[in-house]
């Protein structure tokens, strides 16, 4: 039986059909992934990657919007309430816990990507439950540090990458 | 017509060589139809027509149409006031898109009434929630084409729910963007497909035809037939019939395109899009409303996303889930009952769907949820097993000569 020629024939046959499955596998990957990767942003939309803005005319309470990315950024000049507000609470009882010095470089200034984290709606300022924000589409209330306290979103308002030039002035990515 | 057997004359040259007219008529004259066929089995050709009505338009919608974020909503606006006839053609194909959907959620209702869905009509069955997928796909992305606030806030709530994929979700939908936001690459893309999938669509319904016609249609009794005395002739029988009901349908899709043609959508979509605001009360079109609803019953963003998708994919699993053998509601006094249940259920997410997420509208559409799937995962697995089911037909011409048949839709 050992050296049965069918039996030889039939592994030599396996073994080319595997090379030759796996060479056309191969190939059809290498070929798809430009069309697939074509659809990621191009190199122009990765390159509006910054934008400066400066504070000096926001008074406290006083809130603007930026598109930054095709995305609204919110810069709150918050008040002291508010801020007080922030700091007043048990991190543990948080669906997303961050204390309010990890978001605010300056605790004056908050700066967040104005997409709720749910489905990507413009939360509306200084509504809701908890004073902060709040999303009407499917209503989530995030609070005066934009951090998720109720409703269907997972997480807290994102904070962009952002550095301060000078005591009013921040770039932004 | 004996010229395409025979091979004579101009048509039966081609024919010999090609086999169109033969196939033609075979599908649209001879194709042997139960005899007992009643107006809910008109619905599939109308979907048919409708399809038709969509392409026709959107190509010449397309004509007119600039897919640029600068460009778009301008655009609309110039067929609508310059081009000639522009604002009826626009008109007849954002209302053509709602009459799709009424005709085919009224199609399916009927197959889930007459059992369609059972041996030997699974694949059929599949084939056409494959059509819904798409339809759904394709009006979703035509959607945005406008380019007005709901577009806009569709949009990015739609292309948001793959954020919920674990780990990669984020990638996934940049991927779909293109950019970091619904933006000028989406709309792009967006206006491609929109153009490609109706397309698609007559792929998979010429396939649904195919599977169809390999066992024939199934018919009120739900039994199958004996022998010729069961069927008539599709021409002219039922092409009459199906242009009869087609008049009707007609007449009220015209009163709705000249008397209401914004009765249905809605009016945020007439102001341009807006990155910075999203408008206070976004809803999908209606005839998402119900997978809206499951979507938002569910507290949590990954639930929700897969309670909704998996609304649709339940039906893929009905053939098997229903313990019945006998297809026709009209035989089955239990299942007839729970299937108006499920219709009224449906009615009810449609209506949680488009109400604001607050007060009891939350609770309802918990409730209503549950009941929609326990319709398929409990109700329909039982009822098959412990529902007696009415004595059935010997054959269906038997049915038809001897008493007049009622059955109860
Ligand atoms: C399955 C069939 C189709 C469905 C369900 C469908 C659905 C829709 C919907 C819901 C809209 C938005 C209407 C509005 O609010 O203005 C739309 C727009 C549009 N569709 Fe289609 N469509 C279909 C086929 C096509 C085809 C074949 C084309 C050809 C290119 C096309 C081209 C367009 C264009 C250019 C628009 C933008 C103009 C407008 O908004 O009225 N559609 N479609
Ligand atoms: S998008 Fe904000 S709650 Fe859904």
């Amino acid at each position: 039986m050992k050296n049965n020629p069918t039996d030889e024939k039939k592994t030599r046959r396996d073994f080319i059909h595997i090379t030759s499955g796996v060479t056309v596998a191969t190939g059809i990957a290498a070929a798809g992934w430009p069309l697939i990767d074509q659809m990621n942003p191009s190199a122009d939309v990765l390159a509006l990657a910054t934008v400066e803005v400066d504070l000096e005319p926001l008074q406290p309470g006083q809130s603007i919007s930026v598109l930054w990315r095709g995305k609204p950024l919110f810069i709150r000049y918050r008040t002291e309430e508010e801020i007080s507000k922030a700091n007043d609470i048990d991190l543990n009882a948080l669906k997303d816990p961050q204390p309010d010095e990890d978001r605010a470089k300056n605790s004056k200034y908050l700066v967040m990507i104005g997409v709720c984290t749910h489905l990507g709606c413009v939360p509306l300022g200084q509504e809701g439950e908890y004073g902060g924000w709040f999303c009407p589409c499917h209503g989530s209330h995030y609070d005066t540090s934009g951090r998720i306290r109720k409703g269907p979103a997972p997480t807290n308002l994102e904070i962009p990458p952002y550095v301060f030039l000078d005591e009013t002035t921040i770039k932004i990515g | 017509m004996s010229n395409i057997k025979n091979g004579k004359g101009v048509i039966g040259w081609i024919d010999y060589r090609l086999p169109i007219f033969s196939t033609l008529q075979h599908t649209l004259i001879d194709y042997p139809t139960p005899r007992n066929l009643n107006y809910w089995w008109n619905f599939g050709s109308l979907a048919g027509i409708f399809l038709m009505i969509q392409i026709i338009t959107g190509i010449v919608l397309a004509m007119h149409y600039t897919p640029s974020v600068e460009g778009a909503f301008a655009s609309i606006e110039h067929i609508m006031r310059d081009v000639n006839y522009g604002w009826l053609i626009r008109y007849i194909h954002m209302n053509g898109a709602s009459f799709f959907f009424i005709v085919v959620y009224i199609h399916i209702f009927r197959g889930l009434y007459y059992g369609s869905y059972k041996s030997p009509r699974e694949v059929l069955w599949w084939l056409g929630l494959i059509i819904l997928l798409l339809m759904m796909a394709t009006a979703f992305m035509g959607y945005v084409l406008p380019w007005g606030q709901m577009s806009f806030w569709g949009a990015t709530v739609i292309t948001n729910l793959f954020s919920a994929v674990p780990v990669v979700g984020t990638a996934v939908v940049e991927w779909l963007w293109g950019g970091f936001a619904v933006d000028n690459a989406l709309l792009n893309r967006f206006f491609a497909l929109h153009y490609l999938f109706p397309f698609l669509i007559v792929g998979v319904v010429i396939l649904h035809i195919v599977a169809l016609h390999t066992h024939g249609s199934n018919n009120p009794l739900g039994i199958d037939r004996k022998g010729p005395q069961d069927s008539i002739p599709f021409h002219p029988y039922y092409t009459i019939k199906d242009l009869f009901g087609l008049s009707f349908v007609l007449t009220i899709f015209a009163a709705v395109v000249f008397y209401a043609p914004d009765f249905l959508g809605h009016p945020d979509n007439y102001i341009p899009a807006d990155p910075l605001k999203t408008p206070a009360h976004i809803v999908p079109e209606w005839y998402f409303l119900p997978f809206y609803a499951i979507l938002r019953a569910v507290p949590d963003k990954l639930g929700g996303v897969i309670a909704m998708i998996s609304a649709i994919l339940i039906l893929f699993a009905l053939p098997w889930l229903d313990t019945s053998k006998v297809r026709s509601a009209t035989f089955r006094p239990i299942y007839k009952k729970f299937f108006w249940f499920l219709f009224i259920d449906v009615i009810i997410l449609t209506w949680v769907g488009g109400s604001p997420a607050e007060g009891h509208f939350i609770l309802i559409g918990q409730l209503a949820t549950i009941y929609y799937f326990a319709h398929f995962i409990i109700f329909m697995p039982i009822i098959g097993i412990i529902e007696t089911p009415k004595p059935l037909p010997n054959s269906i011409s038997e049915s038809v000569l001897n008493k007049p048949i009622k059955d109860g839709t």
